[in-house]
Parts: structure tokens; C-alpha cells; sequence
């Protein structure tokens, strides 16, 4: 609980409440790769038990997953960006990089939830098979999660615009980009293991 | 106070080994009547030699340290030592040795692992009896293709030949386990699993589902009757005459959850279907889906719930 | 709904535990409002984030919890007693060994022993505090609210029914209709979330918030226990977490993971719920081996024999309990070469046991015991545990467990291993720290009676389950034959000299606050780690000024130099976070929209969780960062406490 703030470093990393919350969320990023591997061995576990429903070699189409990747690996390195304005102390580039981060990811939403339901009309939902379930899990899960960072992000731009970068904004932004980076490893795996395999499969 | 400590361990450990020794050859795992439980009983008593040495070893040490170093008067100053922190060569010793224990008990225990997955009498002529075991909230049935049977809640098998149980579910995860012949394994819906067992005394033994499945678990019990061939061949014989064959319909009433006695059929449940398989597995969700959420009201003594063991 | 399906009707007992929840209830709302103690509640106790009554919130509820399943547990052993008994029916009894299991583990075994972490590993380390003292209240209000959903299903909507283990499809909608078996998958959830987030806040703290100058193989034995306890949980924890998720969907929204329709997988089920469950097993016996090495370190007055050796098989044995699920189900017929793999890892996770057993017994070779209750409890572990190690390990060979399996010999087992270690372990750990915690001794006299009472009930109570297991009784029958009636009633007997036992221990905690001596000095046991160096009570910033470390046994170093941690020459204002209601309230919003999904109602599950998600957004925008204590008032009180 000490006070006691450097004078020389990344701004998020001056005090020991920003060192300790940075350490924190690594760990808790841990946790959530467990979270997602057993999410993922459960997905490989349910494979091709499709029962009465559609295959995914039927439904999974190429041009739309491609688009849905490059939209998130874009706002990724555009996250980069913003920290890095941020380490060059752009309160202005800082914020609007953020946005084009969340526009990039409020595309790769708005192209999940078209995907979501037009599986649905084919006949693939969550009650029909196992597959199904484990398919709408996983990728919904990662969906909520990027829902989740949508809105976390638009609370810490409100905050950035009230109180300008301090050691806690700055702790905040770095957290919320190490989250949006960890978002966009777990979308490569579900692009290579579930869509890529499903498609060949 | 400080006595009593350590005359209660050994107190306890005394009365352990009497009950062991004494009490042994009464419970049920002792006494195989066939060579799976007998494999599984002779693993158990060469475990239970190294874990005696184990347990006298470490109550021994116990007692005499807790004894010896207690806190009392005049006692030597050379017997106390604050800083001893550690001692390598010792600490390596008894690092060793419990991994030569593991070593000593492992080699048996994967070797057994191996032979239960086989009939003993594997490479002779005679080929194992096969029996379908389904598991059914809360019955079991027993079906005998080559025979062409089926009985509910009691089961005929030769003595001093191999049966092969293929082992299934049509609705929660059960097991079978005659503890006089062998041991267990699970009971699935949409799945086989294979378990060979075989009497060698003829005798009635008790059988049972040992996986926790709901209400009527407790009651999942069945009687094996090990007799001779010849007089198992009667025994088939009988049903085969004397029994009905098995309706699709009396079938799926049977498989409603609930308890029933014992019967025999003159006809298995195997030719419209066979849990085992990935068609049979939601075969009885289908038909009895809203009966599983009633409850038996299952008391203790209900003799209208109690199955009736049914002459053989 | 109608009401009668929302209550649970026709039990007595049933009905007799709502007039007894709502006397108590009653009672409760009146004594604080007769001595006016509402305002001191919230302030002192609701809101707090100081880890040191938040751990004594977990103690509390963790005793009451302890009480909770000990009465499943003595109902459960008199209708086994006899053959004849009709004491449950078959349902009741599944409800009731249901909740035994899942209260005694979850909430149980698990608070308690973070309660005991909470209080202490701050002051092990001379840190002011946890890492994140706020996420410390979530933590503790997630726990409480998850204990209080579960406790609640056995008068409104029924309890879970399928076991702890809550095994598919048995625990399916298919099979098991109705809110009970979610009740125990929110209940699950909610404390799950609080525990993860707590192994987290204990990685954190023991990482970055040591005393200057003590290493990481300087720390005191139970501080390490709790960083390799907190690994396992933020391993094994999300596995949890995502496989009550599945089996939640599956219930309320119809999703195929576990069914039998669909081409679900039951067994899969089974499979994450060990890979949990396993490591979950050692998350409660590895802080109990640190309680013990504490304890019998201070009253053989004399240092651990072998730290380095404890500490690696600690973490040996938490890299091997990620390696040995499968041994939960050998009988499931994964195939010989599955099961003797994972029969010889489980076998070697009894070498650093064993290797610790060893230790232990070192460390009392030319020592100088002083058979003290703490003492006594921590002793009585070392043999007992020893007969719950070696019959794991005949249960480890995986042929051998086809007759072991699901039987009573399996039960005994778990016993001797959870109450000689873990509950050992939590009352040993809670009468060591007690004078640290309220400032004053509990009886010795009384607590050797509790503790000779639970022994011997637990050896006469659980020894002979060994043999009824070999004999051929499963696991969660209601009903026994005649010929296992003997070994039963011997069970019974014990299981009632144990009860007797926790009775006389909840009575020294009443005896000792009205007529133990005061403790004047914060030392009560001669300690040698640094939390005996606080005064008693502690103040609320634990340390005035951090204390220079070199070496172990950090105290008693300081206490051979004549030197204490304070150093009124250094004394610097201190900065302490706030109390705040705002992990109260969040997660009784979230309790709330758990308890509308167990009961599918959706729409007040989605306002709920829209509730939590706004406090979560307060609390972003909640820039409090505290207040400073200044050097006056650190004076004032350390002079009072160390009567200086």
C-alpha cells in the first residue's frame, strides 16, 4: 500500500497499485486460457457428433470467417497503436485509436451475430447436437467476451476523457489492451481449429 | 496425559491388525469364488504387505519420537538440537525407497490391468458364454443370445466357464459388481464395455449396481446363481419352454423407471435393440421422457416395493 | 409457480428446519436491533476490506457450514445403523448425502481454509494487506452468497439429488427435472468465481508484497503452501467454471453436452468434473501440510527439518495433481494402457508425500514437544493420515479398484485423508491463531476434551467403513443388509463421538471469550514467523513500519537480537483502502439473478446480471484510492498495543 511513485518508467507502471493490477491480469489471463483449453478439448471431444443436424463442411464459409479475422487482427494492431500513443503521452491519438479499435470490433460482432443466425435457419442451433453446442459455446463465449471488452473500453474512453492520463487511466488502458490482444490469440485458434478444420473435415 | 497418547495409537493399530486378520476371510473381497477375484484379492494382500510395513514403520517412529522428545524435567541437554535443518543423505533414503514401493507395486497392478481385460481361458477352445448386462432405472436384464433368453433381476451362469458381460445402459451410468467373482465397471447408455468374470463354485451370490443412479438405487440388486453346466443347460432349457417370449411392448413398459421383480423370457430385448449402440442410447428417454422426474416414495421397509426373488 | 412447488412440503424434518431457519432469522434481526448493533454491523463487518475480518467472516460461515453438513453426516449414519431403519426415505437420504458432500468441500473445507490464509499470510509476509483488498470483499460475498443459494434449496425447491459429484445423465434435465440439481450448479458457480478470484489476489500478494529482504525460500511454510494452493486454483478452478456452464445450458437452455439425445457425451462430464475435482483435492490438503509444518515447527521448539525438500514436494505434488484424474472412474473402461498410466502417476504422488511425512516426523527428532492442542491435533494427523495415504494408494492400483470402487472403502478413505488432514488441520490452525485473531487463548483443558472426543470418533466412526467396504457395501445406499449391521452401528457410535466433540469445541469458543486471560502481548506461543511479531489486537495496518528480513524464522531471529518490527525512527504516513458496501451489493445482485436461473426465470436472471454488470461499472468509475493513517495515530496506537 505504499504511496511512493517513480519518476521514470511506462506511466502504468509507476506504483505499486499499477504493477500489482498488471501482474494480477497476466494471471488472470492464465486462467482464462485454462477456460478456453477446456472449452476448446471439449469442442474436439463433441467433433462430428452432429446427429440429425447439418455438417460444418456445409455451413462454414470461407469469405466470411476470412473477413472476421482480418477485422480483429486489424483491431489488434490498431490497440497497439493506441498504447502507443499513450506511451508518448497523445491523450487525443490515444483515444482515437481506441475507437477505430471498438468500430473494428463491433464488425467482427455485428458478423457473428448474421453468422449465429443464419446457422440457425439452416437447422444447426445449440439444442440440435452436441457439435452444435460445443460449436456455439466456444465461439459464443469468445463473442461475450469481445462484448464484454466493447463495453469496458467505452467506460475507460469516458474515463480518459474526464481525468486525462494518470497512472491509474493509463494501468487501465494497458490492462484492457493486454485483454484485447489475448481476445485476438483465442480468435486464431478458433479460426485454425473450428473453422479451417471444419471446412476440410 | 502424554502416555496415553502414545498407548492409544497402538492401541488402535492393534485392534486394526486383529480385525484384519480375524475378519478377513469372511468379507466378501477375501472370499473369490472365481479367478478375476482371486487375482484382485492376491494384488490386494501384496499391497497390504507393504502397506503394514509402511504403517509399522511410521507408528514405530512416531510413537518413539513423540515419546522419547516430549517435554518433561530433567531431561538430557544433548537430546535437544533447535538447528538441525536438514540431512541429505537421509532425505535421499527415504525419497528412494517409497519410489522403490511404487516400482514393487506397480509392476503386479499393470500386469493384472492387462490380464482382467481378457478370459482367463483365452488360447483354450472353449469360447466365453456371452451375457448382455442393460442397466435400467432401477432393474437389470440379462440377456443370453445364443440362448435366446432373457431374465430381469436374477442371473444363471455355468461355473469354471468364462462370461463375457457386455455391459450397457438405456438410461443413467450404473455398474455391475458381483463382488464374489471380480470387480466392476460402468454400465453406459450408447456404449459397451466388456467384463469377464467367471464362478468357480457353484453357489448364489449377490449382485448389484454399485454407481449411485437415483431413487431406486439402493434396491438395483440381483442374485447370481453359479451352478454346473449341465444343470445350467436345464435351467436354459426350462426357460426356453416354459417362459414367454418378449414383447417390444412389455419391454418398453418395463423400462419405465421403476422396481420390478424378478422374470424370464423365452426371447432377448437385443432384436429391436441394443442400448450399447449410438441408436439404442436415448431409446427410453424417448418413450418414458416425463417419468423420470416422479418420484417411488421409496421407504426402507415397503414390501410393495420390494422386488420378490422369484424361484429359479 | 404454485406455492407448494416452490416450498418444500411433507418432511417433518423439512419443516423443522424452516421453523428453526426462521427462529433463528428472528432472533438474529431482534438482538441487533435491541442493542441497536445495525449501523456497527454494516460499517465494521459488511463493508470491510481488511483481510483480517473478512477471514473471520470466512471462519464463521465456515463453522456454521461445518455444523450444516455434520448434521447431514449424523442423520445419514442413523439410518445406516440399523437394517431396519426408516429414519430417511430414499430420496431424502440422496438429498441429504448430496449436500453432505458438496457443503462439506465447497463450503466447507475451502473457506475455512482461506479464511485462515486471509488472516494470516499478510501478517507471514509483513505486508498491510492483500494485493487487491477490494476484489478480497468480492471474493467473500460471492462464497457467502453461494453458500447461502445452496443452503437454501432444502426449503425452497428442493435439494440437488445426484451426489457431489453430480454425475451425468443422472444429473441431466432429462433425469433429473427440477430446480435442485441447479441450485447446486449456481451455488457452485458463485463460490467458484470468488475462490478463483481469491488464488489470484494470493498469488499476487505473496509475489509482489514480501517484507523487504525475504526471498522466496525464506518464507514461512504455510505462505508457501498458500502460493502453490493459489497455482492449483487458478489451474483447476476455470475447468470448474466451465463445466458447470455446460451442464447450466444443458438444463435451462437445452443445449446436448451431457444428454443422451443428441449425441451428448455423459462421460465427458465425469472427465472435466475430476480434472477439477483432483487438483480441487489437493487445494485443500496442501494448506493443511503448511498448518501442520507451522505448528509442529513452534512446539517441538525447533526448526523444519528438510524446508526446501517440503516446499519442492509441495510443488511436485501440485504438478502431479493435474496428472491423475482418470482415477476417479478406472471402472469406466478407458482400456488397460489408460489405466495403468494414470495408476502409476497416482501412485507417485505418494513419494513427496511421503518424503513430507518423513520431515515431520524429522523435525521431532531432539526436539522439545509441548503438548499443547494446537500441537495435539497436528500429532494426531501424522499416523492417521498415514493409514487414509497407504489405502489411496491401494486404491491407486487401478485393478485392485475395480473391488474398491464406489464402496465403503473408498469413503473411509477420503475421510481418513479430508478429516485427518483438512479438518486436523483447520481446527489445529484455528486454536494456534486464535490469540492472534481475538486476543485471547482458547481453553486448553476444553480443547483437549474436544480433541480426544474427535479422535476417537473419528477412528471408531470411519476405521471399520474399511472393512463394510471389503465386505460389499457401496457407497450411497439408504438401506443396509443385516449382515453389515455390526461394523455400521460401531460407525455411528464414532460418527456421534465426533459430533460430541465440534459440540465442545464451539462451547470453548463461548467458554474461553468470557473467562480466558486477555493476551497482553502478541507472542502467545513463543512463534517464530513474523505474524506472532504484531501486537495483539492487531492494528488494522498489520505493520507501522515493514520489517528488514533475512533469513527463515524470521521472528525468532529478531527475538534472539532483541528486536522488534518497529521502528519509530522510520515511521511514514500509511495508505489503507476504504471500506465500501459495494461488494455486498454487487453480489447479492448477482445472487439474486443466480436464484432467478435456478428457477428459469430468465427475465429476472437477465436484469440481475445487467445489475451486476452496472456495479461493476460503479465501481470503474470509483476513484476512492483510500486514506492516509498519520504518524500520530500510528503512534498512538502502537504505544497502547506494545504498552510502550
Amino acid at each position: 500500500m505504499s504511496t511512493h511513485e517513480l519518476k521514470t518508467g511506462p506511466l502504468e507502471y509507476r506504483t505499486q497499485e499499477g504493477q500489482m493490477s498488471i501482474l494480477g491480469f497476466w494471471i488472470f489471463l492464465g486462467a482464462e486460457v485454462v477456460l478456453f483449453s477446456t472449452l476448446f478439448a471439449t469442442y474436439a471431444v463433441l467433433f462430428g457428433r452432429t446427429a440429425d443436424a447439418p455438417v460444418p463442411a456445409d455451413l462454414f464459409e470461407p469469405g466470411i470467417t476470412l473477413v472476421m479475422t482480418f477485422l480483429l487482427l486489424t483491431s489488434s494492431f490498431t490497440c497497439g497503436l493506441a498504447i502507443h500513443q499513450m506511451r508518448a503521452g497523445s491523450l487525443k491519438g490515444l483515444i482515437t485509436w481506441l475507437v477505430i479499435t471498438l468500430g473494428l470490433g463491433l464488425g467482427f460482432l455485428g458478423f457473428e451475430i448474421y453468422e449465429f443466425i443464419h446457422y440457425a435457419h439452416e437447422g444447426a442451433t445449440l439444442q440440435s447436437s452436441s457439435f452444435w453446442s460445443a460449436f456455439f459455446v466456444l465461439a459464443g463465449t469468445h463473442g461475450v467476451h469481445v462484448t464484454l471488452g466493447i463495453g469496458w473500453a467505452v467506460l475507460l474512453i469516458i474515463q480518459l476523457v474526464k481525468r486525462g492520463l494518470t497512472p491509474v487511466t493509463s494501468r487501465k488502458v494497458f490492462v484492457i489492451s493486454l485483454y484485447w490482444h489475448f481476445l485476438d490469440v483465442i480468435w486464431i485458434f478458433i479460426f485454425t481449429s473450428v473453422y479451417l478444420i471444419g471446412m476440410v473435415v | 496425559m502424554k502416555h496415553m497418547t502414545k498407548n492409544k495409537w497402538f492401541s488402535f493399530f492393534l485392534i486394526g491388525a486383529v480385525m484384519l486378520l480375524s475378519g478377513c476371510n469372511q468379507l466378501v473381497v477375501f472370499d473369490p469364488k472365481g479367478p478375476v477375484a482371486q487375482s484382485q484379492k492376491d494384488l490386494i494382500m501384496y499391497s497390504l504387505i507393504f502397506m503394514m510395513i509402511i504403517v509399522v514403520v511410521v507408528f514405530v517412529l512416531f510413537a518413539f519420537m513423540v515419546y522419547k522428545f516430549r517435554d518433561r524435567p530433567n531431561r538430557k541437554s544433548s537430546d535437544y538440537d533447535p538447528d538441525i535443518h536438514g540431512n541429505t543423505m537421509i532425505e535421499i533414503i527415504w525419497t528412494v525407497i517409497p519410489l522403490a514401493i511404487v516400482i514393487a507395486l506397480s509392476i503386479p497392478t499393470v500386469q493384472t490391468i492387462y490380464d482382467l481385460e481378457k478370459p482367463s481361458a483365452e488360447g483354450t477352445d472353449e469360447e466365453p458364454l456371452v451375457i448382455y448386462a442393460t442397466s435400467a432405472d432401477w432393474k437389470w436384464f440379462f440377456s443370453y443370445p445364443e440362448q435366446n433368453i432373457e431374465t430381469v433381476n436374477y442371473l444363471h451362469i455355468p461355473t469354471g466357464r468364462d462370461i463375457e458381460f457386455r455391459l450397457s445402459s438405456a438410461d443413467s451410468m450404473a455398474a455391475l459388481w458381483i463382488p464374489a467373482l471380480g470387480g466392476q465397471k460402468y454400465n453406459m447408455a450408447g456404449m459397451e464395455t466388456v467384463l469377464y468374470l467367471q464362478a468357480d463354485e457353484p453357489g448364489v451370490y449377490d449382485g448389484r449396481n454399485s454407481n449411485f443412479n437415483g431413487e431406486g438405487f439402493a434396491k438395483q440388486t440381483f442374485k447370481v446363481h453359479a451352478e454346473s453346466k449341465e444343470q445350467f443347460e436345464d435351467w436354459v432349457q426350462s426357460i426356453q419352454i416354459e417362459k414367454p417370449a418378449l414383447t417390444q411392448e412389455q419391454y418398453d413398459t418395463l423400462l419405465e423407471p421403476g422396481l420390478t421383480n424378478t422374470m424370464a423370457f423365452s426371447s432377448t430385448h437385443l432384436q429391436w435393440v441394443d442400448h450399447g449402440t449410438n441408436e439404442g442410447r436415448d431409446y427410453s428417454i424417448e418413450r418414458h421422457e416425463d417419468a423420470y422426474g416422479k418420484l417411488l416414495h421409496l421407504e426402507n421397509i415397503n414390501k410393495s416395493n420390494q422386488p420378490q426373488e422369484v424361484g429359479e | 409457480m404454485q406455492l407448494d412447488e416452490f416450498f418444500v412440503t411433507g418432511e417433518p424434518l423439512i419443516y423443522g428446519g424452516m421453523v428453526s431457519i426462521v427462529l433463528v432469522t428472528s432472533a438474529i434481526i431482534f438482538l441487533l436491533t435491541y442493542l441497536k448493533r445495525w449501523g456497527w454491523l454494516w460499517r465494521e463487518w459488511l463493508t470491510t476490506v481488511d483481510h483480517k475480518k473478512i477471514g473471520i467472516m470466512y471462519i464463521l460461515s465456515a463453522l456454521a457450514m461445518l455444523f450444516r453438513g455434520g448434521v447431514d453426516a449424523l442423520m445419514m449414519r442413523v439410518q445406516l445403523a440399523f437394517p431396519n431403519m426408516n429414519f430417511l426415505n430414499s430420496q431424502h437420504y440422496n438429498e441429504i448425502f448430496t449436500t453432505h458432500g458438496t457443503v462439506m468441500i465447497i463450503f466447507m473445507a475451502m473457506p475455512f481454509l482461506v479464511g485462515l490464509m486471509n488472516i494470516i499470510v499478510p501478517l507471514q509476509i509483513g505486508a498491510r494487506d492483500f494485493a487487491f483488498p477490494f476484489v478480497n470483499a468480492v471474493s467473500f460475498w460471492s462464497f457467502f452468497f453461494g453458500a447461502m443459494l445452496f443452503n437454501i434449496s432444502f426449503v425452497i425447491g428442493g435439494s440437488p439429488d445426484a451426489g457431489w459429484t453430480s454425475y451425468t445423465p443422472l444429473a441431466g434435465a432429462a433425469l433429473s427435472p427440477g430446480p435442485g440439481q441447479n441450485f447446486y450448479l449456481m451455488g457452485l458457480q458463485l463460490a467458484g468465481i470468488g475462490t478463483l478470484a481469491t488464488g489470484i489476489n494470493l498469488m499476487v500478494t505473496i509475489l509482489k508484497m514480501r517484507a523487504p529482504g525475504m526471498k522466496m525460500f525464506d518464507m514461512p511454510i504455510f505462505t508457501w503452501s498458500t502460493l502453490v494452493t493459489s497455482f492449483i486454483i487458478i489451474f483447476a478452478f476455470p475447468i470448474l467454471t466451465v463445466a458447470l456452464a455446460l451442464l447450466t445450458i444443458d438444463r435451462i437452455f437445452g443445449s446436448q453436452f451431457f444428454t443422451l439425445t443428441g449425441e451428448g457425451m455423459p462421460m465427458m462430464w465425469a472427465n472435466l468434473f475430476w480434472m477439477w475435482g483432483h487438483p480441487e483435492v489437493y487445494i485443500v490438503i496442501l494448506p493443511a501440510f503448511g498448518i501442520f509444518s507451522e505448528i509442529i515447527a513452534t512446539f517441538a521448539r525447533k526448526q523444519l527439518f528438510g524446508y526446501k525438500a517440503m516446499v519442492w514436494s509441495m510443488i511436485l505434488i501440485a504438478g502431479l495433481s493435474f496428472l491423475v484424474w482418470v482415477h476417479h472412474f478406472f471402472t469406466m473402461g478407458a482400456g488397460a494402457l489408460v489405466n495403468s498410466v494414470f495408476s502409476v502417476s497416482t501412485m507417485l504422488i505418494a513419494v513427496p508425500t511421503g518424503v513430507k511425512i518423513f520431515n515431520w516426523l524429522a523435525t521431532l527428532y531432539k526436539s522439545r514437544i509441548q503438548m499443547t492442542t494446537a500441537m495435539m491435533w497436528s500429532l494426531a494427523f501424522i499416523p492417521s493420515f498415514v493409514i487414509g495415504g497407504v489405502t489411496g494408494v491401494m486404491l491407486g492400483m487401478a485393478a485392485a479398484d475395480y473391488q474398491f470402487h464406489n464402496s465403503y472403502f473408498l469413503i473411509a478413505h477420503f475421510h481418513y485423508v479430508l478429516i485427518a488432514g483438512t479438518v486436523f488441520a483447520c481446527f489445529a490452525g484455528l486454536v494456534y491463531w486464535y490469540p492472534k485473531m481475538f486476543g485471547h487463548k482458547l481453553n486448553e483443558r476444553i480443547g483437549k476434551h474436544s480433541f480426544w472426543w474427535f479422535l476417537i470418533g473419528f477412528h471408531v466412526c470411519f476405521f471399520p467403513q474399511y472393512f463394510v467396504g471389503l465386505d460389499g457395501m457401496p457407497r450411497r445406499v439408504f438401506a443396509i443388509l443385516p449382515e453389515w449391521m455390526p461394523l455400521n452401528v460401531i460407525s455411528t457410535v464414532g460418527a456421534f463421538g465426533m459430533g460430541v466433540g465440534f459440540v465442545i469445541f464451539v462451547y470453548n469458543i463461548y467458554y474461553s471469550y468470557r473467562y480466558s486471560k486477555r493476551e497482553e502481548k502478541g507472542d502467545a506461543w513463543d512463534g517464530r514467523t513474523l505474524e506472532w511479531a504484531t501486537p495483539t489486537p492487531v492494528p488494522f495496518y498489520n505493520f507501522a513500519t515493514l520489517p528488514e528480513i533475512n533469513g527463515r524464522d524470521a521472528f525468532l531471529s529478531m527475538k534472539k537480537n532483541n528486536e522488534t518490527t518497529f521502528d519509530e525512527e522510520r515511521l511514514e504516513p500509511i495508505h489503507m483502502p476504504s471500506n465500501t458496501g459495494q461488494p455486498i451489493i454487487m453480489m447479492a445482485i448477482l445472487a439474486f439473478a443466480s436464484f432467478a436461473l435456478v428457477f428459469e426465470w430468465i427475465g429476472l436472471a437477465v436484469i440481475g446480471l445487467i445489475g451486476t454488470l452496472i456495479m461493476m461499472g460503479i465501481r470503474s468509475f470509483d476513484y476512492d484510492d483510500g486514506y492516509h493513517v498519520e504518524v500520530d495515530e500510528i503512534k498512538k496506537i502502537e504505544r497502547s498495543a506494545r504498552g510502550l
